[in-house]
């Protein structure tokens, strides 16, 4: 591997096989099929080992990306999915929604002249791999007398949960729908993140001896002060997520048919209305569907309404292509599946059959102005160029506020726009109690709440004073033998450093 | 699970809880979850006993789902689901005399309303509405609690002849120091019952039941118009104060899944049996 260079690796990058995108419009089946064996070491390949590897610093968990993509390359594939496990629990649902292009695979040098090394698609490959063998880095776990309550089953409540059950606390998980996994299950579609990857990610939560509560609304069943008070729990970890969703405030806005992408999601990922009526809950959504917003919610709900069997599905987008929020690979399918953009465009009405239907939107024309307070240069309109665009189903994905029961039911401190306030080490204003993910940030990323989750851990295990139990892996190989005694499992050990 | 019926169409569940019975309080309801495949259907919880650890509900079978669970919901079935309490509980306290509406189906879910307020020592007037005799059930649960109560029917075959705001006008017009009006019912009642006592401007109370999802405030669509405001009525209600309360928006909103509601009766009906052995997997 020495003397790898820029020159002498694989040029191209290997490309993800995908459905066809006419085929595609029609099921909701995956749309990137993910790399087989001989792709994952082709483009494994193509790393060049940095010794101060840019990519690790850019990835919000700090994955060991070389050490995991060397691993593939030798065909040590357990050994990758070990060194991937110990920063991220999720490999399989991260390598498919993280925001590669503006994390690790940004800032990879090979990307200065080349496409950069596909760390995400390696990463799903490992991570599906593993599942596909049953593998899962379950530790020796020394049990300890402390309780840990967690709310919220996303991706923050999941990192967190697995941390504190490795560290041999026992910990459940209280989450207020009737399956768990957050925006996870809820919010991407089966096309991106399929229930059965979400399914074994769980399953190895419960293998480290995590409960799952369903059907709790912490706040109203029981608040967070009674989690630590008379319930017993030693540390709390809210991770609710961001949740409500928000409207325009236009004229228009409480029409039948105008609704958030939260509620078309849930309904079709959730509580499965792509079936009805094989599943009771129903979607109706008419001809022709408008989606305002075009980050990543915006997308899912477009795609989804394009496979739910709708004629004509397009985007309306108050800025550009280029400020999209989305992730780049989404945008792209979406485009290649048939959507039609209207980028600067922005609804200022929403237009009545006369019998309380939506029958289309007014729209306005857009022009970016001088830069805001986030740098991105603010969309002003363009007077006199209103114009109408017909629509059956208005759906808006234009962002979230936070949810509101925590703060009306406990005397958490929240910030001025309704969010929880903490302090460096995630810790919030009631003793015990620890929150991070989405409800703390506002709308973020997977990986962003999965980092949250294992800091706020971090922050927990200092406070109750306990360390990680030594992490034992078992061995793959069973002739293996060390100072000439042959090591089966359990006597390979290595102490995780925080 | 116990189970009482009143008529065809009405029925009682009562549902061993002990952790949800024991927080429950009037004005809250719950969101089950039949079976696997099943929709998340919110009901008013209609009254809960914390010693023996149970719920009640008191359902009308309108559609495919609550005529699956009158079918299937047996003594010592199991549901697949169901969380709660849900929404903000009602503020009893601070109230001298409280005139207590409750037309049809609404009789039940303000049941707890009317004994919390008599426990916090207020006056309880008791309005309660049926179409005809047959369907009254609770006259005595009622009249433990209540100090003065009216039975309304629309073809006079008990009480008064008249919808409930007759009897909601009768009582103000004795007890003119009313200081709250609490109604629950279908919107069009709940809306007839806001425009009587609008004029004297007494407080009044309603329990808005749009169509739900999540009910934690996640999707948005149970969102109902309030004076200028857009609320969720899962997390910010379900009570309102109802002369800001936008009911012409809240009734073009509940219809909005009519035909799929329909289409969904229609193919349960004809293959009821089928959805039948699903569902008894799930029951235990
Ligand atoms: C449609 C959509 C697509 C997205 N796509 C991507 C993507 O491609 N890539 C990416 O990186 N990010 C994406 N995101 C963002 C990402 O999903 C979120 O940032 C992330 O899920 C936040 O995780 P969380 O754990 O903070 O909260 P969530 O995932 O929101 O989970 C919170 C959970 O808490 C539960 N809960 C709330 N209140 C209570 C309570 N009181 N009691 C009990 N339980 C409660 C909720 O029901 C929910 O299950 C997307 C988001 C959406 C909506
Ligand atoms: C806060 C609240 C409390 C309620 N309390 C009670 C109660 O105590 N007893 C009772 O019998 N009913 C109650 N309802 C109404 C009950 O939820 C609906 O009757 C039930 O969902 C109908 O389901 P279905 O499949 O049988 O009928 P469908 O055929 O699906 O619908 C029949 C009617 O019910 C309404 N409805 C349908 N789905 C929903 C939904 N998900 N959420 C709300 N309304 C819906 C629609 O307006 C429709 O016209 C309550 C509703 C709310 C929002
Ligand atoms: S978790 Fe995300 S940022 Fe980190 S390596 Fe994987 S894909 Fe890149
Ligand atoms: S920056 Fe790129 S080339 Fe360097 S180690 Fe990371 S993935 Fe490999
Ligand atoms: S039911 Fe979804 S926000 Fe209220």
């Amino acid at each position: 591997m020495a003397g790898k260079t820029i020159r002498t690796i694989p040029q191209e990058r290997t490309p993800m096989p995908v459905q066809d995108c006419h085929a595609r419009g029609m099921n909701f089946a995956e749309v990137a099929l993910g790399y087989d064996e001989d792709a994952a070491r082709r483009e494994a390949e193509r790393c060049l080992l940095c010794p101060d590897p840019a990519c690790v610093k850019a990835c919000p968990v700090s994955i060991d990306i070389p050490g995991f993509i060397e691993r593939i390359s030798r065909g040590d594939f357990r050994g990758s999915y070990d060194a991937l496990a110990d920063a991220n629990l999720l490999p399989a649902i991260c390598g498919r929604v993280c925001p590669q292009e503006v994390q690790c695979e940004e800032v990879c040098p090979v990307g200065e002249t080349l496409e950069p090394v596909a760390i995400g698609r390696l990463e799903r490959w490992i991570g599906d791999h593993a599942i596909e063998q049953g593998w899962s880095t379950v530790p020796y776990i020394e049990p300890r007398r402390y309780r840990v309550g967690i709310v919220g089953s996303g991706p923050a409540g999941m990192a967190c949960a697995a941390d504190m059950a490795k560290a041999g606390c026992d910990v459940t998980i209280f989450e207020a729908l009737h399956r768990p996994g957050g925006v996870l299950r809820y919010g991407i579609p089966e096309f991106r993140l399929p229930d059965e990857v979400i399914d074994a990610e769980y399953a190895n939560l419960e293998r480290l001896g995590v409960r799952i509560a369903c059907n709790t609304l912490v706040g109203r069943l029981f608040t967070l002060e009674e989690m630590v008070g008379k319930l017993g729990f030693d540390g709390v970890f809210v991770a609710t997520g961001a949740g409500s969703p928000r409207f325009a405030g236009i004229p228009g806005d409480s029409l039948n048919g105008v609704l958030s992408a939260n509620e078309l999601l849930t309904r079709c990922n959730l509580m499965r209305a792509r079936e009805f009526p094989e599943y009771d809950t129903p979607l109706p959504l008419g001809r022709r569907v408008a989606v305002v917003g075009a980050g990543n919610t915006a997308m899912d709900a477009m795609r989804v309404s394009l496979r739910m069997g709708v004629e004509e599905v397009s985007c309306v987008y108050r800025r550009t292509r280029h400020e999209s929020p989305a992730r780049r690979e989404e945008l792209e399918h979406a485009e290649e599946e048939g959507i039609a953009f209207h980028w600067l465009t922005a609804p200022v009405e929403i237009l009545d059959d006369g019998k309380g239907n939506v029958r289309g939107m007014r729209c306005t024309r857009m022009e970016l102005g001088e830069p805001d307070r986030s740098g991105r240069r603010s969309p002003v309109p363009i007077p006199g160029s209103e114009f109408e665009f017909p629509a059956d189903i208005v759906v808006y994905a234009i962002g979230t506020n936070p949810n509101p029961v925590l703060g009306q039911t406990s005397n958490l401190k929240l910030d001025k726009r309704g969010y929880i306030e903490v302090d460096e080490h995630l810790a919030t204003s009631i003793a015990g109690i620890y929150a991070g993910g989405d409800i703390v940030t506002g709308a973020a990323t997977v990986i962003l709440a999965m980092g949250a989750g294992r800091k706020a851990a971090r922050s927990m295990k200092a406070y109750f004073g306990v360390r990680d139990t030594e992490t034992v892996y078992e061995l793959g190989d069973q002739s293996a033998t060390r100072f000439g005694i042959p090591v089966f499992e359990k006597n390979h050990t290595r102490v995780l450093a925080y | 699970m116990g189970r009482e019926d009143f008529s065809e169409t009405t029925y009682m569940l009562e549902i061993s809880d002990p952790m949800m019975a024991h927080v429950a309080r009037a004005g809250q309801f719950v969101i089950v979850v039949l079976h696997e495949r099943g929709e998340r259907v919110p009901l008013t919880i209609a009254d809960f006993d914390r010693e023996r650890g149970t719920i009640t509900l008191v359902i009308q079978a309108v559609g495919k789902t609550t005529r699956q669970m009158q079918q299937e919901c047996r003594v010592g079935t199991r549901l697949f689901g169901m969380a709660g309490p849900l929404g903000k509980p009602a503020s009893i306290g601070g109230v001298r005399k409280v005139i207590c509406v409750g037309g049809g189906l609404g009789v039940a879910p303000v049941f707890p309303q009317v004994r919390a307020f008599k426990n916090a020592g207020a006056y309880v007037i008791g309005v309660i509405g049926f179409r005809n005799k047959d369907l009254v059930f609770w006259e005595e649960k009622f009249r433990r609690y209540c100090d003065e109560m009216i039975i309304c029917s629309d073809d006079g075959s008990v009480g008064i002849k008249g919808l409930v705001t007759k009897g909601l006008e009768m009582s103000m017009d004795k007890h003119a120091d009313t200081d709250r009006v609490v109604a629950i019912g279908p919107p069009i009642m709940m809306r007839a019952c806001t425009e009587t006592t609008r004029p004297r401007k007494i407080e009044t109370i309603v329990s808005l039941n749009p169509i739900m999802v999540d009910g934690t405030g996640m999707c948005g669509g149970c969102r109902v118009r309030i004076g200028d405001d857009v609320r969720m009525a899962c997390v910010d209600g379900p009570e309102f104060d109802a002369h800001t309360v936008d009911f012409d928006d809240l009734m073009s909103r509940v219809g909005r899944f009519k035909e799929q509601e329909r289409q969904a009766l229609e193919r349960w009906t004809n293959n009821g049996c089928n959805l039948r052995t699903d569902c008894n997997r799930q029951s235990s």
